[in-house]
């Protein structure tokens, strides 16, 4: 059973579409990451399920339950917002019990559910202090306890990790898996931070102008995205994009870059026709591309050596191909001579072709 | 000098030990500050000599004020004009001083005060918050109203007292005062309101509280520089109000500013300017008080109010 289902949603804001006729289902127990750049509409599909914004048209449907007219307190969610959103004037254990209060529940019931929720998120001794009091990741946490309380049966995350520092946001970021490996709730989660999406996630939707433009496991997303779009925006650094045609090589297709061929005998592709001929791009992760000292008919490509840059562990080595650039993962302690001629093997296995105009993946 | 040698670090050079260090010393008589204080000093003494004045004058009798000396201080101090100002001085058949009017101000005031902030302070929260159907425009004709000059309205809203039968009554003062409150206070508390993230706005509704939930437990103990502006704009503007005060009352209801000028300008006998003077200074007390008391937390509403449009 789909716990979370929305249906031809569409919602606009005046005159500008902010979400068209959008289709999703969420399984339950899922985590979802809705991810895409600011203004995709990722934030407002997330207020939408919350019930924070009416929609224009279409439904949504929690547990089965058609909510799109309920309010927010009724449609058994918790949400954390990305400014923590806590009620300054209140403590710690007032901000986790105020919703609870709210509900006229007993104070037994609430004593135990908050005091449950303070062990979990490991905020017992600060049940005490007021929110200016606490630091930015005791602040969210007692947000994220917030929404614990309440036994939703949804968890909606806005940006939750945004406001905190890089240290502070990786710990966290676990946390929060290992919540939900634990609780086993849906929870849906709102970032554009695509290490957050990749790590948490059991399915990422990647969104951009008010559409879904892939809905995929992280996995897929990386290794066969939909678009050329959802193959920039995922992975660090950069996918490379290099124009070329594809054309008739013998019986074979091969991929044709300035001149030089290579073979695309191993290209997993998603059902595009490769032996159309015509432009089309290459898209290629910096791991996905090693550098040769020795060419191979069809398999490699000349390049030549521009610029380094280290990244610690490895680094990123920069080269030419005719008037196009592109980028290299490689070990940190080989180095090669700016300006010298190399060959680049590319894993077709794990690239991605995308047809020049549609910008979809063949 | 052995002293310095030892405190100093032992890398640094001899020539060293005077060298800069520390914060900077700065001189007390510099230029700047000279034409600084100077330029306060000279404006303090310009704003706060008429009052000196009106001081001494209240504590003299009228035989001295005859010699002429306004800047002298009193040769013989007497409270007998502050005494009389407050409880003897005429206004027409009623010899009962000030404090008649006084406590119609108080009367007049508190209510008003607490009127027109309530209601102002609900409509901004609503404008701010909960965008309605026609809350932009319901805003624009609020803000509006704000613009016409209010001696327009003067004669309409006698008609509309008189209609209701509360022309001359304190309650009719009352809902004037409340209504000429509304546009200034409605943008105040709007402008405030929206200054206070959104996100808190949306967590208390998920949290399943409602319009007056939200208003009394989340937002109102957020609130309190911008009503303390409210109180002091409001208690002020009251307080000091003379046209409304003298055109939708009667003498029995007159606020303390009308009265205060009636005993001023009565032209029957002699000119007490001591008593005038204590007289002036008393209806002024009441707001001076309320700037000296909140003074910080004014400033502070202030600057939040106006930051964001």
């Amino acid at each position: 059973m789909s716990s979370i289902s929305i249906r031809e949603l569409k919602l606009n804001f005046g005159s500008v579409e902010v979400l068209k006729q959008l289709d999703l289902e969420i399984e339950d127990g899922e985590f979802l990451v809705l991810l895409g750049p600011s203004g995709c509409g990722k934030s407002t599909l997330l207020n939408c399920i919350a019930g924070l914004l009416d929609a224009t048209d279409g439904q949504i449907f929690i547990k089965g339950r058609n909510v799109t007219w309920e309010e927010p307190k009724d449609r058994g969610i918790g949400m954390v917002f990305q400014s923590y959103a806590l009620y300054p004037q209140m403590s710690v254990k007032g901000n986790l019990s105020f919703g609870l209060r709210n509900q006229r529940m007993a104070r037994d019931e609430i004593e135990q559910r908050v005091s449950r929720a303070a062990e979990m998120l490991q905020i017992e001794a600060l049940l005490d202090r007021k929110p200016a009091a606490l630091s930015g990741g005791q602040r969210q946490r007692v947000a994220i306890g917030r929404a614990l309380v309440r036994d939703a049966d949804v968890f909606l995350f806005d940006e939750p990790l945004s406001n905190l520092d890089a240290k502070l946001r990786s710990e966290l970021r676990v946390e929060i898996k290992r919540l939900h490996a634990r609780l086993a709730n849906t929870m849906v989660y709102v970032t554009h931070d695509q290490i957050e999406a990749l790590t948490l996630a059991d399915r990422i939707a990647v969104m951009r102008h008010g559409i879904i433009q892939q809905l995929a496991d992280p996995h897929t997303i990386y290794d066969r995205p939909a678009n050329r779009f959802v193959a920039g925006f995922i992975g660090s650094p950069s996918m490379n994009f290099l124009d070329g045609n594809l054309v008739r090589n013998g019986s074979a297709a091969a991929f044709d870059l300035a001149g030089q061929r290579i073979s695309v005998d191993g290209y997993r592709a998603n059902g595009g026709d490769l032996n159309g001929g015509g432009t089309a791009v290459l898209g290629v992760r910096p791991e996905h591309v090693t550098i040769q000292a020795q060419s191979r008919p069809d398999q490699t490509i000349e390049a030549t050596v521009d610029i380094e840059e280290p990244m610690g562990a490895d680094s990123l080595q920069w080269l030419r191909v005719g008037d196009q650039q592109l980028s290299v993962r490689k070990r940190a302690d080989v180095q090669h001579e700016p300006g010298s001629t190399v060959h680049l093997d590319f894993d077709l296995a794990k690239a991605s072709l995308f047809d020049a105009n549609s910008e979809q993946r063949l | 000098m052995s002293d310095l040698a030892v405190n100093a670090p032992a890398v640094a050079p001899e020539t060293d030990v005077a060298a800069p260090r520390g914060p900077r010393p700065t001189r007390a008589l510099s230029r700047r500050n000279i034409i600084l204080y100077g330029t306060l000093i000279v404006v303090a003494v310009y704003y706060l000599l008429p009052l000196y004045v009106m001081i001494m004058t209240s504590l003299k009798g009228m035989p001295e004020i005859r010699l002429g000396n306004i800047f002298a201080p009193p040769l013989e101090m007497t409270f007998e004009p502050w005494v009389r100002a407050w409880a003897e001085a005429c206004t027409g058949l009623n010899c009962d001083g000030l404090s008649r009017g006084f406590w119609n101000s108080v009367r007049i005031t508190i209510p008003s005060v607490v009127v027109s902030i309530a209601i102002a302070s609900v409509n901004g929260y609503a404008l701010a918050n909960w965008r309605f159907k026609g809350a932009d425009a319901f805003f624009t004709i609020l803000i509006f109203g704000a613009f016409i000059p209010y001696q327009v309205m003067i004669y309409p809203i006698v008609i509309i007292l008189r209609e209701m039968g509360l022309y001359t009554t304190l309650s009719g003062l009352v809902i004037v005062h409340s209504i000429f409150g509304m546009p200034i206070l409605t943008l105040l508390f709007r402008n405030y309101f929206t200054s206070i993230p959104e996100e808190l706005f949306k967590a208390a509704r998920v949290d399943g509280a409602g319009f007056w939930g939200i208003y009394f437990k989340i937002m109102l103990p957020m609130s309190l520089p911008i009503f303390t502006v409210a109180v002091i704009l409001q208690v002020t503007g009251i307080w000091n109000d003379f046209l409304f005060g003298v055109i939708y009352t009667k003498p029995d209801n007159y606020p303390m500013t009308v009265q205060l000028n009636n005993i001023v300008n009565s032209v029957q006998g002699v000119k007490e300017y001591n008593v005038n003077m204590a007289a002036t200074i008393l209806t002024g007390l009441v707001p001076l008080v309320i700037y000296f008391v909140s003074g910080k937390l004014f400033v502070r509403g202030i600057a939040a109010g106006a930051v964001k449009g």
